[in-house]
């Protein structure tokens, strides 16, 4: 097996990460409902495992790319709750100096390269990092978040064709939540599975239960080493539930909520939560400090949002052009 | 020192040399690798020199991504209008990512596309779509006229670091001229003065400015002085050198090979409208391509086109001469 089994520490800290994403993004639908974040609002709440066992195996020179429902993606890769909170409340100490919003999250530091409100593209803007890889020699891959909305866009399928010609360390990681904003996949193709879709490129894909975070963390973790080592692309579709709905304020007309006890079942918090206490690395105290640092951090995110400025006009004239 | 070239070979020149200079400058695009552009895979081998499938998306896509990992890549799009398969990522991708990080990474690529190719190609290959791309904020849009500044602006572009669209004219591939040898940059936002006159200014780009300049010689006959200016660049655009030029002559014809709602003269002319008023004697001429779709006629196609006795007439019209009946 390539990936060693989990262990107390790392579980640890991915239920630490999966916290700081809910916690961050219940958060967020609050202060958008009072208006301190404004604008389009797109939550990850239920989608967290993928986010953290994905990017919990990452470095910061492994390019990360993600859409409009980033906020998760971005946490995990390392961004501060400060200043992504301070970014979503459009302040100047944020990622992105309140510049790009809950749809355009940069975090360079910590190689969260760029999220897009279009969606599809990304994707081939994360195949570039992984041509510059490449050509680097270096063994950093690029890994790029979308969902299955995304699959029937043109940017999907001419990066998926040139990303197996070329063979290129690109790992595309699909959150299936069954949704494509408003309407069912069933209503946008025949296909049901994404992972289906890249079929006759013949590069490795599978499609694994994305509430499953033991699940996700193995299947992306063979392709990451495989990816590593020059090879590429892989292709991993994650099965995820979308609690909220397409944006916050969407009325969700246009589906049946799940039921809270088929919910209790699948959180992928819960599962490993449970998984971690049959293991004996977890008993309940434990469990509810995880979840009350995490509360207490974003809190304190907030409250960095809240006294920071917002930014001068003047940034506006130096951001147009990159000079010198 | 110089050398004779035709327009077409000299931004093969300036991309040759940069790629001698910086490795991370990369060059892809379709067709690459047939035997036009084999001395750039026998330079710089097939890691740096791509062929792409017709995947207009995914090769602007991919040049964006290489560039925020430091990757320095030049696009080979042909035609202009292919960039309209892909226009997320020419409008909507590259040139945002800088502001919309707050300024932590920048796009250093350059979209190299011909355009206004009337030569018979008809509807969809000749348009001159300029103006959409100077109307973006954060792409800069480069527009040579000459086979000097067609190597100097695309070493200059490359060297950028931002997103430029480099437009060459079609209509020019093979016109020759002096080019001046090994490093050569033409700076971006400086216009050149092609011929100087105090009676009216004439500002054209591209092949539009041989158009103004045997306007101009014509005019001359008659004892008119026209200044030829050419912006060379449309973003940045130097308004300072049109402003004082029409400072001097009080007169301006604007001549552009875009249908007149989608070009750079109607900017142009709303920024000396704004800018320059006091200084005009008569209302600002535009001759441009007329509001349609070019015709594959030959005929039809001279007629929607801007030329020299469209231009003369403008310039006859903005000084208040009597227009010359056949």
């Amino acid at each position: 097996m390539v990936v060693p089994p989990l262990g107390r520490e790392e579980a640890s800290a991915l239920l630490a990460t999966m916290w700081r994403i809910r916690a961050f993004e219940e958060r967020v639908g609050r202060l958008k409902q009072a208006d301190e974040v404004h604008g389009l609002v797109h939550l990850s709440v239920g989608q967290e495992g993928v986010a953290a066992a994905v990017c919990a195996q990452l470095r910061d020179d492994d390019a990360v790319y993600s859409g409009h429902r980033a906020h998760g993606h971005a946490i995990a890769k390392g961004a501060s709750l400060e200043r992504t909170m301070a970014e979503l409340m459009g302040r100047d100490t944020g990622l992105c100096r309140g510049l790009g919003g809950s749809m355009h999250l940069v975090d360079a530091e910590h190689g969260f390269m760029g999220a897009t409100g279009v969606v599809g593209g990304t994707i081939p803007i994360a195949l570039g990092s992984a041509l510059a890889a490449g050509l680097s020699g270096a063994d950093s891959v690029a890994v790029v978040f979308f969902g299955d909305g995304a699959v029937q866009a043109g940017h999907f399928n001419e990066t998926v064709n040139l990303a197996a010609l070329w063979q290129l360390p690109l790992i595309l990681v699909c959150e299936n939540n069954g949704f494509a904003e408003f309407t069912p996949r069933s209503a946008h193709t025949v296909v049901e599975r994404v992972s289906d879709v890249v079929a006759p490129y013949g590069f490795e894909r599978a499609t694994v239960d994305g509430n499953d975070v033991l699940a996700v963390r193995e299947a992306f973790g063979a392709y990451l080493a495989s990816a590593r080592a020059g090879n590429g692309p892989f292709l991993l579709e994650c099965l995820v539930e979308r609690l909220r709905g397409h944006y916050e304020g969407d009325p969700g007309k246009y589906r049946e909520a799940i039921a809270a006890a088929d919910w209790q079942q699948r959180d992928p918090i819960l599962r490993l939560q449970r998984h971690g206490v049959a293991q004996g690395w977890f008993d309940e105290a434990a469990l509810a400090a995880a979840e009350s640092e995490a509360v207490a951090a974003v809190e304190a995110a907030v409250r960095f949002g809240r006294e920071s400025p917002f930014p001068a006009p003047g940034l506006i004239e130096q951001m147009v052009y990159a000079d010198g | 020192m110089a050398h004779e070239l035709p327009y077409i070979a000299a931004i093969g020149e300036a991309i040759h040399l940069e790629m001698e200079r910086d490795e991370s400058v990369l060059y892809f695009g379709q067709n690459m690798a047939t035997t036009e552009n084999e001395p750039f895979v026998d330079a710089f081998g097939k890691d740096r020199v791509r062929v792409t499938p017709i995947s207009e998306t995914a090769e602007i896509g991919i040049a964006i991504g290489a560039a925020l990992s430091g990757f320095r890549p030049v696009v080979e799009l042909y035609m202009a209008e292919f960039m309209l398969v892909a226009m997320d990522q020419v409008l909507n991708e590259a040139p945002r990512f800088r502001g919309m990080s707050g300024g932590q990474v920048t796009v250093p690529i350059v979209l190299k596309a011909g355009y206004g190719f009337t030569a018979g190609w008809a509807g969809q290959h000749t348009g001159t779509i300029n103006a959409l791309f100077m109307g973006v904020p954060g792409l800069k849009v480069v527009v040579p006229s000459t086979a000097a500044d067609a190597k100097g602006l695309m070493a200059t572009a490359i060297r950028d670091d931002n997103p430029v669209v480099y437009l060459h004219n079609y209509l020019l591939t093979l016109e020759h001229g002096e080019v001046p040898d090994g490093e050569y940059l033409v700076p971006f936002g400086e216009a050149a003065i092609r011929r100087e006159g105090g009676d009216v200014t004439i500002v054209a780009t591209g092949w539009c400015v041989d158009r103004a300049l045997n306007a101009a010689e014509e005019l001359a006959k008659e004892g008119i002085q026209a200044e030829v200016i050419d912006p060379r660049t449309l973003a940045p655009l130097d308004t300072k050198t049109i402003l004082e030029s029409v400072e001097k002559t009080g007169r301006l014809v604007l001549v552009d090979q875009s249908t007149r709602h989608a070009s750079a003269a109607t900017v142009i002319a709303g920024e000396v409208a704004e800018h320059g008023f006091s200084s005009l004697k008569a209302p600002i001429i535009q001759v441009t391509a007329l509001d349609a779709t070019v015709p594959y006629s030959q005929p039809l196609e001279a007629f929607v086109m801007p030329d020299e006795s469209k231009v003369v007439a403008a310039v006859r019209q903005v000084l208040g001469l009597a227009p010359v009946t056949a």
